[in-house]
């Protein structure tokens, strides 16, 4: 929990939950696990508004609740995460995946999964297809049905898992009935002892769709007068009958979307290094192991050439030898993305993840040198990287740069701790007249200083971008009164003239000034989600160590 | 200190091993450095396409969205007295805000607003509001008497700053009354959430806030 993290889950939790909510979270990634008093007596806020605030960050997952340490007599002990709250940076990705996955259907299920924390699957059925109802032209509407199979198909390829069932909510007898998922170990009461919150794999139904009645179509939001509304509200209290799967609660699991976008970085890799045709192979090889790998696996099971030759596209009809060519073309390649592992059925052959992982990582790193530094100093940290240690004599050598130059450019990376100075003594006292010193590139703790740099600058972007809307803001104010007013205008039948005079209402420097304001929060706003896809591979890349090594 | 004398400029290891001569030092640091130094490479512009352009509409809009939805908790705020003309038009495009009606089973049980019973309200406001004005007065009989016993001018005066006191702190004890019936009543999440529904009604009769549940 870093400075730069939590300042940057404060900036996520004021502009997608408020102030209030913000403040009760930054105090609780600040101050580790509280119970509530704690909580109201040292955020100053009012009991109500504490009690909403842990209720929202509960119900999104950020805050997990346990019975205290003393004891199961003691109160509720609060704690929240990091990590959960700078995933709210990834929400476009994630459903702009659902989208090219399973189409627009997918795409609001799982926006609407996101946006409410978490829901059962007849909530979020009706309200999507209700929107999709909104959106599709005068008559038609969108069955349940549908929805309900894309709904299911997300569930089989585990994009989306039930929440776990935590003891100790709400009644606390060791009688309640588990509606839906069981937990893994029946004969423990209610009160957990464990410090470590059931995981949502850790019980057997996770992924198993409920049987659910629910027939009909979507609803069109009428904008007619507000009577109907109100009708239309009562008839959905009366009818809001039960569909047989309550208290199955549905969240998105991340996790699975994150190996997503590993599988998919790996393969852009491949087609950026060598060609599409490899990058094809690598594709049949992660698809074929998306159900037999784990996720903090090294490599995937082995694969024969066969098997391969087999589940290719049909539209890539290569033939076999050439198939052997490539598979030993990206084995021989130095990124190692392929490695062999035997020699049965054709030759065994695996996807190394974690040394991919780390290959693009160190070009990550080396890309930035090369962006900050120019293309020089660039070639210096390569060579460290590769040759691990090297005096200043010999970097000046190996690199090619006259002494003055690689000297200005080493110490230049040493002050940006890109670059570390190892001591290695000749005598045990250390006479700096008779050590050597060494340069070397460790990749693990500086892909960690960069990662925490990417952090400071999305909350830098955010920062800005809250400052240009600030600035401007009586401006941004007039123009949403006069699109609000055209609007209505618009609605009830107006003449031409009339809007026109009403869009005059701005004066043309004014919309020069907005247009530019335009501009520049969408660059800001376009370049947190760009600095998010550099958050995700260096991060991939410090778990994948922090899990072979742990 | 001791080297001081001569050598004040050697330095303790053999320079020449880091690759630096003497005459090559870098200036030493006046102060901190800039806030915003110059870099002397521009940044790599940023990658524009339909994908980039698709997530960039959605990130907004799930950031408009979700600041409308009941998640999203706002500060108690002062109304502004006079409605502005142009709010009503903002409210009438914005999406009827559906109540949040969480599943209690899966939140601890501390986190449920508590709902007291107004009779037992009403009882206890009568006993402290009846306490208060008999201490008051009690009181105030009491520097009465005290008073009498001492002059006349400093009495008139303790006389009136003693009431004072004593009206203020029963003002104070009504009004707190009124405060800890208003949060402690208030039932968020069965109610209509938005606290402005009486500048809604007394707009247009038709509008009543949609108390959808879901």
């Amino acid at each position: 929990m870093t400075a730069q993290e939590v300042r940057l889950c404060g900036l996520l939790l004021h502009e997608h939950f408020g102030e209030v909510v913000e403040k009760v979270g930054t105090h609780l990634l600040r101050s580790g696990a509280q119970n509530l008093r704690t909580i109201i007596h040292e955020t100053g806020l009012s009991v109500d508004l504490v009690k909403k605030s842990l209720m929202v960050l509960v119900q999104h997952g950020a805050c997990l609740f346990s019975s205290g340490r003393k004891g199961p007599g003691s109160p509720t002990e609060y704690r929240s995460g990091c990590d959960r709250i700078l995933r709210i940076l990834r929400y476009p990705r994630y459903i702009y995946t659902a989208k090219t996955l399973y189409g627009d259907t997918g795409e609001l299920v799982v926006e609407e999964l996101l946006q409410r924390g978490h829901m059962t699957m007849s909530g979020t059925v009706k309200t999507v297809a209700d929107r999709l109802t909104q959106n599709m032209e005068e008559g038609r509407s969108m069955d349940y049905s549908e929805v309900s199979s894309a709904f299911s198909k997300l569930v089989e390829t585990h994009f989306l898992q039930r929440c776990p069932k935590l003891a100790g909510a709400g009644t606390a007898d060791s009688t309640s009935p588990a509606a839906g998922a069981t937990p893994a170990a029946p004969g423990t009461p209610a009160a957990p002892a464990s410090a470590i919150p059931p995981t949502p794999e850790s019980f057997p139904d996770c992924y198993k769709v409920p049987h659910m009645t629910l027939v009909g179509r979507g609803k069109r939001q009428l904008a007619a007068e507000d009577g109907e509304d109100q009708r239309n509200a009562k008839r959905q209290k009366m009818d809001s009958e039960a569909h047989g799967d309550e208290g199955i609660y549905w969240q998105v699991n991340f996790e699975r979307f994150h190996l997503h976008f590993r599988d998919q970085a790996i393969i852009s890799a491949v087609a950026n290094k060598l060609d599409q045709t490899s990058s094809e192979i690598v594709r049949t090889m992660l698809r074929m192991s998306e159900v037999t790998t784990s996720p903090a696996a090294t490599c995937t099971k082995p694969l024969s050439a066969n098997e391969i030759f087999r589940s290719l596209p049909a539209s890539y009809n290569i033939p076999r030898p050439i198939l052997d060519q490539y598979l030993t073309l990206l084995v021989d390649d130095p990124m190692e993305f392929v490695g062999k592992a035997g020699e049965s059925g054709g030759g065994m052959y695996v996807v190394n993840l974690h040394r991919a992982l780390a290959n693009l990582a160190r070009a990550t790193l080396e890309s930035v040198v090369q962006e900050r530094f120019g293309s020089r100093s660039a070639r210096i940290f390569r060579l460290l990287l590769r040759k691990r240690h090297l005096e200043q004599k010999q970097v000046e050598d190996f690199a090619m740069i006259p002494a003055k130059e690689a000297k200005d450019m080493l110490y230049t990376l040493l002050s940006q701790n890109l670059v570390q100075l190892q001591e290695i003594p000749k005598t045990p006292d250390y006479a700096p007249s008779r050590t050597f010193y060494l340069y070397t590139v460790n990749q693990l703790p500086t892909a960690r200083m960069l990662l925490q740099n990417c952090y400071k600058t999305v909350a830098n972007l955010i920062e800005r971008r809250l400052f240009e809307s600030k600035e401007s803001k009586r401006l941004l104010e007039k123009s949403q009164r006069i699109e609000a007013i055209l609007a209505s205008l618009q609605a009830s039948g107006a003449e031409p003239e009339q809007l026109t005079e009403v869009e005059e209402m701005i004066t043309a420097p004014e919309k020069q000034q907005l247009d530019a304001l335009k501009l520049h929060i969408n660059k800001l706003d376009s370049a947190e989600n760009q600095v998010d896809e550099t958050i995700f591979l260096l991060e991939s890349y410090v778990n994948s160590t922090a899990t072979s090594t742990g | 200190m001791a080297g001081r004398g001569r050598g004040v400029a050697a330095f303790t290891f053999n320079i020449d091993a880091l690759g630096i001569s003497r005459g090559s030092m870098p200036e030493a640091r006046v102060g901190p450095s800039p806030l915003f130094p110059s870099i002397d490479f521009k940044p790599v512009p940023l990658k524009a396409g339909e994908d980039e352009d698709y997530m960039l509409a959605l990130k907004q809009e799930m950031r408009a969205t979700m600041q409308r939805l009941p998640h999203n908790i706002k500060p108690q705020s002062n109304k502004s007295e006079v409605e502005r003309y142009t709010e009503r038009y903002l409210k009438k495009s914005q999406i009827e805000d559906e109540d949040w009606t969480p599943d209690w089973s899966l939140f601890p049980k501390e986190l449920m607003p508590q709902t007291k019973k107004p009779r037992a309200k009403a009882g206890t406001k009568k006993k402290p509001v009846k306490i208060s004005r008999k201490e008051t007065e009690d009181m105030l009989s009491k520097l009465d008497e005290l008073a009498k016993n001492d002059d006349r001018n400093p009495e008139k005066s303790d006389d009136e700053t003693e009431k004072k006191p004593g009206n203020e702190e029963e003002e104070e004890v009504e009004a707190e009354e009124y405060d800890e019936e208003d949060i402690e009543e208030e039932n968020d999440y069965i109610d209509s959430y938005f606290d402005n529904g009486e500048d809604f009604a007394a707009d247009s009769d038709d509008n009543m806030d949609g108390e959808a549940t879901y």
